[in-house]
């Protein structure tokens, strides 16, 4: 039975210094047969583990992570949380979620920390600025919450940035979306996982796939360090490395992964309590509740699953970052890293079946899934479970990418790509 | 972020080349035969190799041409560098 976490268990667990609070999960072996598998133990492979258990009655499936639970980019990214997306099928994905999150602390009984802190969107040049009121009203068009604002609103709103006409790339308007916001990415893993595994969810971790059975067209089971998983479903939520379990299968995806890089700073009091993202001139910052500014640099341009990056790349967001905010000019960086990411060439996710039966992949979420995942979760949850997308993830399927049927996201998404 | 040895200019920092992605696929010969599922695979599919991967870059930045490069994505280490046309390695 899972203990509930209330201000009665803090005070209980307070009297007895905190050395007796329940596991959050727990840390079973692999079993011989599950009905389903979902390989990667990120926040969208839990996601969909939980939503498979809630709403589908699932409870027999299993989660196989290489390493440690959101350990890899759900741990690494900068957090950030909106739906201002052009298309309606994005629009229709991206507000789901958007949608959960707003009760989400509550459903988990697990604090995700969500703060609808408001996700402010720079425009630099007139190119910027008819893009931006254009999706400013397919925003409004689908029922997502956006303002365009003038240079002044944009100062009234966020009074540090410098606003001044003579900076290299002045600031001549922006996007407001006041829903949006942050979540602590690390609660929101352990949120699905402990959620996930009181359902009677198995989480694996330190369990590599290394390779797919197959008979015919139809998945029999997964090879893992761990020994043989026999399965009919298997669920891919591998980011980065989705590309590597599609080859263990002889498919191929339409990705290429690359470095993401982000870095944060000492902590400060608060100076900044909004998301500012600016595609232009690529910066992008926001304050962590522990004080820390937390800033994503671009993607290399080549292949690479080093987690490292380019030196040159955070260089280039921190000169855009001083001149819009002079004020952090002596601000020190404490640590910086980065992230494998999946990019597909139309910027959008795919959540799909696939040619081989029982095997299903939810990849290509690029430089930007966090804000997706509880929606992600959800959908690729209905997918798996009726062998059928759900409405809202049908325009993310493989097939688009032989259909002609792209969904262009280059413009809403945060990082050039 | 590694040093690149233009087979044209010689040893020179990454910063001075921009990746091209997969090497060797071969344009159709016959465009207007292709079906769907075949422009989809020329397109779009790639094998995004974690491991030894072959490579298109250009000197953008200095003699603007471009070669082959074998590379080791999961440690970024290049094993080998040739110009187009010429035969890749065998790995």
């Amino acid at each position: 039975m899972r203990n509930k976490y209330s201000v009665f268990s803090l005070i209980k667990n307070a009297l007895t210094y905190h050395e007796n609070w329940q596991r959050a999960w727990k840390d079973p072996a692999p079993k011989k047969d599950y009905d389903a598998v979902i390989v990667g133990g990120g926040g969208h492979g839990l996601a969909t583990a939980y939503y498979l258990a809630k709403k589908h009655n699932m409870n027999n499936i299993a989660v196989v992570e290489k390493g440690w639970i959101g350990g890899g980019n759900t741990g690494r990214n900068t957090t950030i949380i909106r739906s201002n997306y052009l298309w309606d099928a994005s629009a229709g994905l991206y507000d789901h979620a958007l949608k959960i999150w707003e009760g989400l602390s509550q459903e988990l009984n697990y604090n995700v920390m969500f703060s609808q802190r408001g996700v402010m969107n720079l425009a630099h040049n007139l190119q910027d600025v008819r893009d931006l009121k254009r999706r400013t009203h397919a925003n409004r068009l689908n029922g997502i919450d956006a303002v365009y604002l003038s240079t002044e609103e944009v100062k009234k709103f966020c009074p540090i940035i410098n606003t001044s006409p003579d900076i290299r790339y002045p600031v001549l308007g922006g996007t407001l979306q006041r829903r949006a916001g942050t979540a602590r990415h690390d609660a929101v893993a352990w949120g699905y996982a402990r959620g996930a595994d009181a359902m009677g969810v198995d989480i694996i971790q330190n369990c590599e796939v290394k390779g797919i059975k197959r008979n015919g067209d139809s998945v029999e089971g997964i090879e893992t360090t761990k020994g043989f998983i026999k399965t009919k479903k298997v669920g891919v939520v591998a980011a980065g490395h989705s590309s590597v379990i599609a080859n263990m299968a002889g498919l191929r995806l339409p990705l290429e992964s690359k470095p993401l890089q982000a870095l944060v700073s000492e902590p400060v009091k608060p100076i900044i309590d909004t998301v500012v993202m600016s595609n232009a001139v690529h910066a992008y910052v926001s304050q962590s509740d522990k004080g820390e500014l937390v800033i994503g640099a671009g993607t290399d341009d080549y292949v690479s699953y080093t987690q490292k990056g380019s030196h040159q790349i955070v260089e280039g967001t921190l000169n855009a970052i001083l001149e819009l905010y002079p004020i952090f000019s002596r601000m020190r960086m404490l640590r910086q890293w980065g992230g494998i990411v999946d990019i597909c060439p139309d910027a959008s996710p795919i959540l799909s079946k696939t040619s081989i039966k029982g095997l299903y992949f939810n990849c290509g979420w690029g430089t930007g899934g966090f804000k997706a995942t509880p929606g992600s979760g959800d959908l690729f949850a209905h997918t798996i479970a009726n062998d059928e997308p759900h409405k809202l993830n049908a325009a993310f399927n493989l097939n688009r990418f032989v259909s002609g049927n792209l969904v262009d996201e280059h413009g809403a998404a945060a990082v050039a790509h | 972020m590694f040093l690149i040895n233009c087979p044209y200019c010689g040893e020179r920092d990454q910063q001075e080349f921009k990746a091209g992605g997969e090497a060797h696929i071969v344009r159709p010969k016959q465009p207007t035969e292709l079906s769907d599922d075949e422009w989809a695979e020329y397109l779009f599919m790639r094998k995004n190799i974690k491991g030894v991967q072959f490579e298109r870059w250009n000197h953008v930045h200095g003699c603007r041409k471009w070669f082959n490069m074998v590379r080791d994505t999961s440690n970024d280490e290049i094993k080998a560098i040739y110009k187009m046309g010429e035969k890749p390695p065998s790995q």
